[in-house]
């Protein structure tokens, strides 16, 4: 066990800033390991302020340049493994080392802050997007919220009503997953701590039936948005994707003209397979973003970058955490930051 | 598309090698490089795979031709084996205490379904003989307790909780004592999701295993889940000592690499895979079937133990020679609907068999609403056009919906998907087809 272990084990919780760490120069490897297995989640660490530096790739760039002069193979190697580990998938991971191989090549990059800027300027160009927006002009607007069971999306609408209404925006939502158990009363409380009223039938019953109701009391109430609760579906079933299109017909019906968010909400921790997901739900058209949940975790989510790089639907929103101001809107430099450990801006 | 076969990406490299006496370092290279893609593609986690290939390496190079194998077929077999090796060679049964009750504690991260899964096991456990109760220790996911509730009561089996004021540890606490003295014999206890970062709430684990001294501690994982569940299994098991892992949502279109990563880096069996979010939807787990999932190899096995498990052998006759005749009619269709109704959705059973395109079943899938409806349309035809639906026109199509009490689109939706189902057919009783479905063997039937 590393020096560097040791003292993280003793204090829980606690940063150790590079800077006051004896030189460990031969114990290179180990110490990327801890960066890799890190205790803490790497958005906590962002959003506390706290980066650890010493472990970065950032600081292995600058020893290789300093020990070899030059970016050598191992480098690639290195970044292909993090971007892997990171669930960017290996075709994309692939593209981007072999994109980045032949600008370093080229533009004959040689130093540290260049390798950088390359890596970054190679990413941010697939994460490139409005983030953090919803293009809710109408009123009424209609947000939708969908995605595979268990990702976060009743937890989402909780922070997203609580987000709008601190907005200044009159808010209801719609429990239209009438199908898991307790989902309605889990919506629920959500609601209340937002402070947002929700329009609800009983469990088991039609989900489309709620969605009418709820923009009958919309339309009633004059409220701005309309939020939609759906229940978690596997993409792979046809049946339940076929409710998905009907609730989208009842909404284009009753609420013509309206501008509408479809969300797809996906965990961070699912690894290929949300490939998968954001595909076979843009199948049914008008998704408009995606919110990425669950970053508070060890999981990087790096699977967004192969999604954006295939279909061009933007990262919305990120959730951090079980709380309903764990949301935040998606920033492509942090994330490509917490990819890489990579450090100033 | 990334996801297709390693079956058949290997046996163009086999093919390559058709006649080699030995096995050259070169075409191990290319192998092994397949293998690490499809891995990986799989989310086998990084580190696993680069140890699997490692040992595969060591024993495929320089193998010599064995009389029935090339050397091609002996590396796919080599993968195979030590997959199935890496994967647990045999399936593991869940185990019970000496002293009732036997108490299972069931963990993992937010969202991976442990709610759903206490319910579902205790389903299982009960057909095993067992009186369970299942205790509600989540007082901090909205309406987790309410949920856990309801799914009891779905069960009818027994919820012990104390709403969301009690400590988890006292609750597990005293529901075990309730067990004891009510004579339950199976004690579930559903818990809070939670990071496994998060030191306070995995040590609320540590408090009520030490509490409650479980006979087994459960992980329950998502199939889905990428390179983070070796870090996720590694820090629940080194945090808590798991004894097995339930893994859920395998009934999505996941490869499930995650199944090998936690097994790998935990060295604990995989008990049960989660099918479906019906309460049934539970089964044990097969090591050599998932092995060839996440390889893409077709689950050959599962599929034919669930087809035999659902039909006769003199019907499957019967429709395998309507197949091959094309004389399949609106009956059969209807007869065959009941059928696969027994057998679980049509895709799932298809999309097992290596070399079906899940794909092309889209649209086949079954719909228990629909399927009333389908009854419904049908028994409203006459016998003729059950037999000829090509004379169902416009007219015969008001008729046949309104005497069923569904919509001309309901009808031409049948009609539809009975003229998909019959193409599909048609490709079964094709060349290939043939020899796919001799490929299944003394099965004799197509799904
Ligand atoms: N740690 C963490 N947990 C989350 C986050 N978002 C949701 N969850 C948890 O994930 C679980 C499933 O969330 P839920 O909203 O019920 O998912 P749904 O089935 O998609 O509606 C719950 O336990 C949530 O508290 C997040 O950003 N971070
Ligand atoms: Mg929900």
């Amino acid at each position: 066990m590393g020096l560097f272990d040791k003292l993280k084990k003793d204090r829980p919780g606690i940063e150790i800033d590079a800077g006051t760490m004896p030189q460990e120069q031969s114990e290179q490897p180990e110490a990327l390991e801890v960066m890799r297995d890190s205790k803490v989640g790497i958005f906590t660490r962002l959003k506390n302020g706290l980066m650890k530096t010493r472990n970065s790739i950032t600081t292995r760039i600058d020893q290789m340049l300093a020990g070899f002069g030059k970016v050598d193979e191992e480098l690639f190697e290195e970044l292909e493994e993090i971007l892997i580990t990171s669930d960017v998938g290996m075709a994309t991971a692939g593209r981007i080392v072999e994109d980045l191989r032949l600008r370093v090549k080229r533009d004959r990059i040689a130093d540290g802050d260049g390798v950088r800027r390359a890596i970054r300027e190679e990413i941010a160009e697939i994460l490139a997007s409005e983030a953090g927006t919803m293009q809710l002009r109408t009123k009424p607007s209609v947000i939708l919220v969908i995605g595979v069971n268990g990702v976060g999306k009743t937890t989402s609408i909780g922070k997203i009503a609580h987000m709008l209404k601190q907005e200044g925006k009159k808010v209801v939502v719609a429990a239209a997953d009438t199908f898991r158990a307790a989902a309605i009363e889990q919506l629920e409380i959500w609601t209340n701590r937002a402070d947002v009223p929700l329009i609800k039938h009983e469990e088991g019953s039609d989900p489309a039936a709620v969605i009418f109701d709820a923009i009958a009391a919309v339309k009633a109430r004059g409220s701005d948005i309309l939020i939609v609760d759906t229940a978690g579906r596997l993409h792979t079933k046809k049946n339940l994707m076929e409710e998905l299109k009907k609730i989208y017909r009842i909404i284009a019906r009753e609420l013509p003209g309206a501008d509408m968010e479809t969300l797809l909400v996906l965990d961070a921790t699912t690894g290929q397979n949300a490939v998968s997901q954001a595909k076979t739900f843009s199948e049914l058209g008008g998704l408009t973003g995606l919110v990425l949940t669950k970053l508070d975790g060890t999981a990087k989510g790096g699977i967004i970058i192969s999604i954006m790089s295939e279909l061009n639907v933007p990262v919305k929103f990120i959730g951090v955490g079980e709380k309903i101001d764990d949301l935040q809107p998606f920033d492509p430099d942090t994330f490509v930051e917490a990819l890489f450990g990579l450090t100033e801006l | 598309m990334a996801f297709e076969g390693l079956s058949e990406k290997l046996a163009a490299l086999v093919k390559r090698m058709k006649g080699q006496v030995r096995v050259t370092d070169k075409d191990v290279k290319d192998m092994m490089r397949e293998i690490k893609l499809a891995l990986l593609e799989a989310d086998v986690s990084f580190k696993v795979v680069k140890d699997f290939i490692a040992t595969i390496s060591e024993r495929a190079i320089g193998i010599d031709v064995l009389e029935s194998l090339t050397p091609g077929q002996q590396i796919v077999k080599i993968v195979h084996e030590e997959l199935i090796r890496l994967m647990g060679s045999v399936p593991a049964k869940i185990t019970y205490s000496s002293a009732p009750p036997s108490v299972y504690m069931l963990c993992g991260l937010q969202g991976a379904g442990k709610t759903t899964t206490a319910g579902k096991l205790g389903a299982v456990l009960r057909k095993d003989g067992k009186r369970p109760l299942l205790v509600a220790c989540d007082i901090y996911r909205p309406a987790a307790v309410k949920q856990l509730q309801v799914v009891g009561g779905q069960l009818n089996i027994p919820v012990f909780e104390m709403g969301t004021g009690t400590d988890p540890v006292t609750i597990a606490q005293k529901a075990v004592a309730h067990a004891k003295s009510m004579m339950y014999d199976v004690v579930i206890i559903d818990t809070a999701g939670r990071l496994h970062i998060d030191e306070i709430l995995m040590d609320e684990l540590k408090r009520i295993s030490k509490a409650v001294k479980p006979q087994e501690i459960l992980l329950v994982v998502d199939s889905m889940t990428g390179q983070d569940a070796v870090n996720v299994a590694g820090a629940f098991n080194e945090k808590l000592g798991i004894d097995g892992i339930i893994l859920t949502k395998m009934d999505g279109d996941t490869r499930g690499g995650a199944a090998l990563s936690t097994k790998a880096i935990t060295g604990k069996p995989i008990k049960y895979a989660c099918i479906g979010e019906k309460l049934g939807d539970i089964e044990p787990f097969f090591p050599d079937r998932m092995a060839s999932r996440i390889l893409g190899m077709g689950d050959v096995l599962s599929l034919i133990e669930k087809a035999q498990t659902a039909y006769d052998e003199k019907s499957a006759m019967d429709l395998e020679k309507k197949i091959r005749n094309q004389t399949f009619t609106l009956d059969d269709f209807l007869e065959q609907m009941q059928q696969i109704k027994k057998m679980g959705p049509l895709q799932d059973l298809l999309g097992m068999l290596p070399g079906v395109d899940a794909k092309a079943l889209k649209g086949m899938q079954f719909d228990e609403k629909q399927y009333g409806r389908t009854m419904a349309v049908i028994q409203s035809m006459t016998k003729r056009e059950r037999s000829y639906p090509n004379i169902i026109n416009a007219s015969r199509r008001i008729r046949i919906s309104k005497g069923s009490g569904t919509t001309v689109q309901d009808v031409n939706r049948l009609l539809k998907q009975f003229e998909d189902m019959k193409k599909m057919m048609k490709q079964f009783s094709g060349p290939n087809g043939k020899k796919m479905l001799k490929g299944l063997g003394g099965m004799k039937r197509p799904f």
